[in-house]
């Protein structure tokens, strides 16, 4: 018991502590919401299905992914290098970048809020949400090729 | 007169011969009057089709302009370059301040030969090697569709350009290198949806300009036409749109079709940087439109990439 205590904290002390990783993970995660969006798309687009139970989770999912894009600790100074197609605005112009990604939460947080019934509904939510994607990167994502 | 002196003056002589002669090169020239007579009069509500296909409001709009604004043409946009700072001035119907005095024929002769209705060059950064190819219908509708729109007065700030960069008659002899109206990629068998594609892409949408490298004087290096290019603003690239190596071979056409609708990649990944003002812009197009510049798009030559590789 004691084992699995220890083991629980450690690690939960992992979860917390400062990316070893940054330019990793926020991929990652930037990743994982263009997969989530993706799911929205498809619905949207008729290609499948609207189903409010696994359009819910997909939006559930979205903001779990929200929740865990801490700026500070994934984009730390000194991570603008390297293979990243972060922009100098992120670091030029935090509270902008900020405003940004709060966009997208506030969209999923919406959506949530009020959750699609329907496919007209959720279009009305994708649209938000979708919005907040380009709005973001036309100022604070560059291509490097 | 010495050896010496009589090659100084010969090498003189050539030097005002061909100063001359650049001289005369480098005039400003209006469009053929006649090209305009071919064209109806314009008609305002097809004018707003070229108006987005050739993305106006990206440059001459206030930076961020939602809706109505975007039709408020006051310019004032800067574009940071190697060779300077670029302002987009106003063309907004003010007639003082912007375009609200023009003629027709002005109009013409600024989108189709970049030249101001007092007879100087403009720089191309302002899009005209690509205008140079709209038909004259279309720049007829277009002046149409701006006559439409308000009136804002404000005069921009000036270009702020180093030398030889500032010599506005040196952009003459640039355009005799540069411009042209015909088609930059010929494409045998070509389809009226490929050929449609071809116009919208090289003429009023001026992608080539950003997505083409250019040469050491600045001018589009076609042989790897659309190939993507280090770009003019920032320290990024400007993505390779032809199936070569880096560029959107495995893109089926819906799917340049769909990103220029909504903004997504086929991996939904978003649209991003300048292009996200572009894709704005393309979203009011007709769905035939976006789909005949993805049909183009998969037509033309196949480039690897146009910007030199990252360095690790």
């Amino acid at each position: 018991m004691r084992k699995l205590l220890l083991a629980i904290s450690i690690l939960a002390l992992a979860g917390t502590a400062a990316s070893a990783d940054p330019l990793a993970d926020r991929k990652a995660l930037m990743k994982e919401r263009g997969k989530l969006t993706g799911d929205l798309s498809k619905v949207v687009k008729g290609q499948e299905p609207f189903d409010a139970a696994s359009v819910l989770r997909t939006l559930e999912a979205m903001k779990d992914n929200a929740g865990k894009f801490d700026i500070g600790a994934l984009y730390p100074e000194g991570s603008n290098t390297g293979d990243t197609s972060a922009a100098p605005a992120i670091w030029d112009n935090p509270d902008g970048f900020r405003d940004a990604e709060k966009k997208f939460e506030d969209a999923v947080g919406a959506a949530l809020a009020d959750a699609p019934a329907d496919l007209d509904a959720l279009k009305a939510k994708f649209g938000a949400i979708g919005a907040s994607c380009g709005a973001c990167h036309e100022n604070f994502r560059i291509h490097k090729g | 007169m010495s050896r010496v002196g009589k090659v100084g003056a010969i090498f003189g002589l050539v030097i005002a011969a061909g100063s001359a002669a650049g001289w005369f090169l480098s005039a400003p020239q209006r469009p053929d009057q006649r090209i305009m007579t071919t064209a109806e009069p314009g008609n305002a509500e097809r004018g707003l089709r070229i108006f987005h296909a050739g993305g106006c409001a990206s440059c001459h709009a206030a930076k961020g302009a939602e809706g109505e604004a975007r039709f408020q043409l006051a310019g004032g946009v800067e574009l940071r370059t190697p060779f300077g700072t670029f302002v987009a001035p106003n063309i907004s119907q003010d007639a003082s301040d912007g375009i609200g005095n023009w003629t027709l024929d002005d109009f013409a002769a600024a989108m189709l030969k970049g030249v101001s209705p007092d007879g100087r060059h403009y720089y191309p950064a302002f899009p005209y090697t690509s205008y140079a190819r709209m038909k004259p219908q279309d720049i007829a509708d277009l002046f149409a569709f701006m006559q439409t729109l308000p009136a804002v007065a404000g005069q921009t700030a000036g270009h702020d350009l180093a030398f030889p960069f500032n010599v506005r008659r040196g952009i003459g002899l640039w355009k005799l290198l540069y411009m042209s109206d015909r088609p930059v990629v010929e494409i045998a068998d070509a389809s009226d949806k490929v050929l449609a594609g071809r116009y919208l892409v090289e003429g009023p949408g001026h992608c080539g300009e950003c997505h083409t490298p250019r040469d050491f004087a600045g001018g589009p290096d076609t042989g790897r036409w659309l190939a993507g290019a280090v770009a003019a603003e920032g320290d990024g690239v400007v993505p390779n749109i032809t199936a070569g190596e880096g560029g959107i071979a495995d893109w089926s056409e819906a799917d340049i079709a769909g990103y220029l609708e909504t903004g997504f990649t086929p991996d939904f990944d978003s649209v991003g940087g300048s292009m996200a003002e572009v894709q704005r812009n393309m979203a009011e197009l007709t769905s035939e439109d976006r789909e005949a510049i993805a049909a183009y798009l998969k037509a033309i030559p196949a480039h690897p990439n146009g910007y030199p590789a990252r360095r690790p």
